[in-house]
């Protein structure tokens, strides 16, 4: 503790002030990415499964909307909800408009809708793909479609799905560096408020390079651990 | 069925900077992802460290905050240096890292290392027994990459490589904010200044929804032109 007190205690950025401001920026971003993560996959489960359909008309709807949200830029993205969401007609005297007024929740929409439509066409890769044998097996025993899909198909795809998923969190928590475009205080934020108070992009940059890095790595470990338990009957013999 | 007011000719000179910017940065990323490839598959292992390490922490970090550092932190070193030529020599330089440069040369070492990572599994996934084929005709090594390694190992990345190419081209986007004036900086500031936001950012994001459909198509041809002479199962 003394060794630590005396190595902050040597240089003029990493104060104790500057290191809150990260802390409250990886809280933020944290808290971004997990809630987006959460309520994107909660959604694009269902979506999966009508982009999955064999109906055009349930599953061209479902891909127009994974074709331009995955198409597009997070960043455009981003501005078209930031900045549009003002211009809803009535929006400033509804209930919604504290809400809205921040930051934080038209970036979190923006967040929700990209990772869901890169979520559905992973999980619809998946469901696609469930081998013919476990699904005539599931007819054989006289399941309905919604018993087959609730028993058979998701638990096999979400499985199938994992190391894809594994990548697209990464990604989201990489891409989640957009929200200080945005006025938003996370880790890149706060990057940017210690470099413009001291005037030191190097310091400043590479700290929270660091710290990204270590969120990447400890994403990248939980994922080998999942896969390697959850996918162990897949596992080649050696 | 737009009315851009007069921002238009601007936005569209704006697109084309993107275009230029991705184009740019492709080629430099594929550079850098062969040269990345050729240390990792190498038996000299400090060229495989520096690879390891290259390609394991440019992944690891979000590319917003790889530009900034880049471009702030490559600001300051110049300073610094011409700091020093003029302490020591007396040589008054100002060196400005030109925003372009610094957003091309950013994005292309980025991708370098996604681009190195494709490529190392596409090398590797070319049969053993064709460099042997190639060994026993007696070519010499760099006939060996030049005509064999090559061409099949274009046919295992080209996957990889056009999704590289995708996200590369999302990627542009970012270069609005240090300051370049890309379609996207462009059309942010037309949509302050007018207060109409949907009239400006929509189309963009129809000009990149057109870019990735065009490479989509792109890259089908070339992958069926690169699978030549392999028998589908």
């Amino acid at each position: 503790m003394e060794s630590l007190t005396a190595l902050l205690n040597q240089n003029e950025i990493f104060n104790l002030q500057t290191l809150l401001h990260y802390w409250d920026g990886l809280v933020m971003t944290v808290q971004l990415v997990f809630i987006s993560l959460v309520v994107g996959a909660v959604i694009s489960v269902p979506l999966a499964i009508m982009r999955a359909s064999r109906n055009p008309w349930i599953s061209k709807p479902i891909w127009v909307y994974t074709y331009i949200f995955r198409g597009t830029p997070l960043l455009i993205q981003l501005y078209i909800i930031y900045y549009g969401v003002v211009y809803i007609e009535g929006i400033q005297d509804s209930m919604f408009w504290p809400v809205v007024k921040e930051a934080f929740y038209p970036c979190l929409l923006a967040f929700v809708l990209n990772t869901a439509a890169y979520t559905t066409e992973i999980l619809r890769g998946a469901i696609v793909t469930t081998p013919k044998g476990e699904i005539e097996a599931a007819k054989a025993y006289g399941m309905s479609w919604s018993t087959m899909t609730r028993r058979i198909v998701l638990p096999s795809a979400f499985r199938r799905a994992l190391p894809a998923y594994g990548n697209e969190v990464i990604f989201m928590l990489h891409a989640s560096a957009i929200a200080s475009v945005v006025t938003i205080v996370d880790l890149t934020g706060a990057a940017r408020d210690v470099y413009s108070q001291h005037y030191a992009p190097f310091e400043a940059y590479t700290f929270v390079a660091a710290i990204y890095l270590c969120l990447t790595f400890g994403l990248i470990y939980l994922f080998k651990y999942l896969e390697k338990k959850m996918l162990a009957h897949l596992r080649p013999l050696s | 069925m737009f009315d851009f007011h007069g921002y238009g000719p601007s936005i569209f000179q704006g697109a084309i900077l993107t275009i230029e910017i991705a184009f740019l940065s492709l080629f430099l990323a594929v550079s850098l992802g062969l040269l990345g490839a050729i240390a990792k598959i190498s038996k000299n292992r400090l060229a495989n460290a520096i690879a390891t390490a290259y390609t394991t922490l440019i992944r690891g970090v979000p590319d917003l905050v790889l530009m900034l550092l880049i471009f702030f932190g490559g600001q300051m070193l110049m300073n610094s240096f011409t700091d020093m030529l003029y302490d020591r020599f007396e040589i008054d330089i100002f060196i400005n890292i030109n925003e372009f440069i610094a957003g091309v040369v950013t994005i292309g070492f980025i991708f370098g290392a996604y681009m190195a990572e494709t490529f190392r599994g596409a090398f590797q996934s070319v049969d053993n027994g064709q460099i042997e084929a190639g060994k026993a005709y007696g070519m010499s090594q760099s006939q060996i990459f030049r005509r064999i390694m090559f061409p099949q190992m274009m046919r295992h990345a080209l996957p990889g490589l056009g999704n590289n190419w995708m996200v590369l081209l999302k990627t542009t986007a970012l270069v609005s904010i240090i300051g370049l004036a890309d379609m996207v900086r462009l059309a942010s500031e037309a949509a302050k200044a007018v207060h109409e936001p949907f009239t400006f950012f929509i189309p963009v994001a129809a000009v990149y929804l057109m870019l990735t459909a065009v490479s989509e198509i792109v890259m089908k041809r070339l992958e069926i032109r690169y699978s030549a002479g392999v028998v589908k199962g």
